[in-house]
């Protein structure tokens, strides 16, 4: 079955990246919240792809590897690699954001709506 | 009131006692939270890529089909975080929850839900971006790094 292509590798390279992230949040210290983690994935992914090393986990894991916050890092990186190539340096500026425009607006778009629509728990 | 107090009854030193509460302190869980890290951040690529295989076999190449799949999936993580489902699973899941990009999601209604109170301009308005603000910063800015950095190597 075609859907269920690719499964196990996006399932087992994502694991694997969370567990990276688990291991951050519970070795280091209390102070390393969260949002450190976001920051450290999306910078990390962004220096990895940079450094074409975040292609091939994209290749062998699908999913795996673009769903977590490293993969919109590797987006970043990508887009504004490739923006230079097509535009010169100009594209370093507008290359990340709009690969990854569709993401971030999504985000926002979803985010502000479910505020609106939903009150808190509790 | 000092002479009124029982005599102690564990005649050890001050460091034996920091022996003992040591070994007898709960190991730290991180096994365990690996695991739901493991299976839950797993599990949520597992059906990332089951949407982006849907999306592929609807006519979209692979980028627009990740791409439309990561928007589904920003807008499923911001519903569940709306319904209170997603803090839940996050309990259990610690990072498996927070490092795809539903988590992402999460951490962009929860703070704007928490602060609705505060108004829609400095409460949801501002909060949306507590945690996606420093990600966008810290993202945007690398990216324009690695860019400038790459035109001037190529």
């Amino acid at each position: 079955m075609f859907v269920f292509r690719m499964i196990i590798p996006a399932f087992l390279v994502g694991g694997v990246i969370c567990v990276i992230g688990q291991l951050l949040m519970d070795l280091t210290k209390p102070s390393f919240t969260p949002a450190h983690v976001l920051v450290t994935f999306v910078t990390g992914g962004a220096i990895l792809g940079a450094l074409g090393w975040y292609k091939p986990l994209i290749e062998i894991g699908g999913a795996g590897a673009s769903v977590p916050l490293s993969g919109f890092g590797y987006s970043l990186a990508k887009g504004a690699m490739d923006a230079v190539s097509r535009e010169g340096l100009m594209g370093a500026l507008s290359g990340g954001v709009a690969a990854t425009a569709v993401g971030i607006a999504a985000a926002v778009l979803f985010g502000y709506l479910v505020s609106i629509a939903f009150n808190p728990k509790g | 009131m000092s002479q009124n107090m029982r005599p102690p009854t564990l005649k050890i030193t001050p460091e034996e006692y920091k022996d003992l509460s040591t070994k007898l302190t709960p190991k730290p869980t991180v096994l365990k939270n690996c695991i739901w890290a493991f299976f839950v951040g797993g599990l949520i690529c597992a059906i990332g890529q089951v949407i982006i295989n849907l999306f592929v076999a609807g006519g979209l190449n692979q980028t627009q089909a990740s791409t439309a799949a990561t928007a589904l999936l920003i807008f499923l993580g911001a519903l569940l975080t709306g319904l209170g489902v997603y803090d839940e699973i996050g309990k259990y899941a610690g990072a498996g929850s927070i490092v795809p990009v539903t988590g992402f999601a999460n951490s962009i209604v929860s703070p704007a839900l928490e602060f609705k109170r505060e108004g829609y301009v400095m409460g949801v308005g501002a909060r949306l971006f507590t945690v996606a603000g420093p990600v966008l910063v810290y993202g945007i800015a690398t990216s324009i790094v690695v860019g400038i950095i790459y035109y001037f190597l190529h």
